[in-house]
């Protein structure tokens, strides 16, 4: 661990600005800046987690889930000392500093997290009707953005929540029931082939999640995974 | 995991019911004794169905394969955890996770560790402290627990065993698919709660009832 100064932080600057202001600072000094990882910062591309104060996006004691990028240094007293790690976790390499390799997610994803049928042009919209319930349990799955904290906080390193995120996410839909039950498989396989750990359901990951996908979406998961053990793969 | 965790809570409830018959008097805790293991006069439990003395050799062998299924899932997965996890965190807060649920493994092994002596103790009698009893299981069972540290003993244990069973539980229907919701959740962790209190107050008050010469 390093430790920097970092003068003239507004409390109004994103956690990442105040790392530019760092890595200008250290630009100038002629020393090699901090690497972090980053893209939309505003909260929807998951490029940017870094475990903050223990806290992965760093939200602490604040009731509010957030991303890294939407983290505002009001949040912190003046003059404090900051930890910032990078996720750590064997699926997730660190590529230097604080960035992350999570591709590990792009293969649990290719694994079956799609549907393979082309859907053609927009249908009428009543042609398949959606319960309402259903439809929000879905929406609410499929904002996962993907960004790997709630394989940070897991203490078995475990990416349940992710993957249970797109499973739950198409288990509600009718373009996701053709593979509904291959997916759980080869999902899992996959999230397993990857290295991660098994879930024991202690809850860290939903705490930190910054799009509070809902813990009980890996019971979703492991309902489907049941199921698959009854039926045919596919059907 | 969950499915072999939830025989052993089974089997821990059923344990407890037999164990309050010490309350009832020597002849009934000793008759128990006898019909569990075929010895009784009525042939034992399940007689005719299974031949007498068959039913405690099946039920071992039931409960010994839940403990060793357990055991494995446990290592299995604590050992894809520690292969997940090469380094650990200068600084990690700790935001949902109960101690119950923190010590799982290391708490998992503990109460295994004394599940070896109370067997020697009362299935196998080669480490009874109080000496012989004469062939009674309830004076056995008073001579053990008439020795205060044992029931100290106990009292530890069935803390390891119930906090283990507080995660344990609500974990397994969670795996199982029932934690719809954040009041399903709410439900599965009280029924754990009780569960897990009404297993070591149920185990508890005969040991402290014998220590206090309420029963002897
Ligand atoms: C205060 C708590 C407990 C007391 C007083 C108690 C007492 C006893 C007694 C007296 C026996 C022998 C019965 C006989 O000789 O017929 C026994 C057997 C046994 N106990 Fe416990 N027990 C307690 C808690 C537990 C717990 C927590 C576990 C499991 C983790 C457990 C597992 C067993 C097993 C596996 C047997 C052997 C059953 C067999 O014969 O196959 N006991 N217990
Ligand atoms: S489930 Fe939440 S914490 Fe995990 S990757 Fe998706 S958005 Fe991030
Ligand atoms: S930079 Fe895109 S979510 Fe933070």
């Amino acid at each position: 661990m390093v430790t920097y100064q970092v003068r003239d932080v507004s409390p109004d600057m994103s956690f990442l600005e105040m790392l530019d202001l760092l890595n200008e600072d250290l630009t100038v000094k002629g020393e090699e800046p901090v690497a972090f990882d980053h893209d939309c910062r505003e909260g929807i591309c998951g490029m940017c987690g870094v475990v903050i104060n223990g806290t992965a996006h760093g939200r602490g004691d604040s009731p509010v889930p957030t991303t890294t990028c939407q983290l505002h240094m009001r949040s912190f007293e003046d003059g404090a000392t900051i930890d910032v790690e990078p996720w750590r976790a064997g699926p997730f390499p660190v590529i230097k500093d604080l960035a992350v390799d999570r591709s590990a997610f792009d293969r649990i994803i290719q694994a079956g997290g799609f549907i393979s049928a082309n859907t053609g042009a927009a249908p009428d919209a009543h042609a398949a009707p959606v319960g309402k319930l259903k439809a929000d349990r879905a929406f609410d799955a499929a904002t996962c953005i993907g960004c790997g904290a709630c394989v940070a906080a897991c203490p078995n390193s475990s990416a349940m929540l992710f993957t249970a995120a797109k499973i739950t996410h198409l288990a509600m839909l009718p373009q996701g029931q053709p593979e509904r039950f291959l997916r759980v498989k080869s999902m899992l396989a996959q999230h397993d082939e990857e290295g991660f750990g098994g879930c024991t359901n202690i809850g860290e990951c939903a705490e930190v999640c910054p799009k509070q996908i809902p813990f009980d979406t890996i019971s979703q998961l492991n309902r489907d995974l049941i199921s698959s053990l009854f039926k045919k793969d596919g059907k | 995991m969950a499915v072999t965790g939830l025989i052993l809570i089974a089997f821990l409830l059923v344990h407890m019911f037999g164990n309050l018959k010490m309350f009832i008097g020597p002849e009934a805790f000793n008759h128990y004794a006898e019909w569990l293991k075929g010895e009784s006069e009525d042939g034992g439990i399940l007689y005719p169905l299974v031949p007498k003395g068959w039913f405690i050799w099946i039920f071992r062998v039931v409960l010994l394969a839940a403990v060793v299924l357990h055991m494995y899932s446990a290592a299995t997965l604590w050992k894809r955890a520690l292969a997940a996890n090469p380094s650990t965190y200068a600084a990690k807060r700790k935001l949902a996770q109960t101690y119950s649920a923190r010590t799982m493994r290391w708490g998992g092994i503990i109460l295994a560790g004394l599940l070896i002596f109370h067997l020697a103790q009362f299935t196998v009698h080669a480490a009874l402290v109080a000496g012989p009893y004469g062939g009674s299981p309830y004076a056995m069972v008073i001579g053990e627990f008439g020795i205060w540290w044992m029931v100290i003993v106990y009292a530890i244990w069935m803390l390891a065993v119930c906090m283990h069973i507080r995660h344990g539980f609500w974990s397994a229907f969670a795996t199982l698919g029932a934690n719809t919701s954040a009041t399903a959740r709410a439900v599965l962790n009280g029924c754990a709660w009780a569960v897990a209190l009404l297993l070591y107050i149920g185990f508890m008050i005969m040991p402290v009832a014998v220590l206090f010469g309420w029963i002897h």
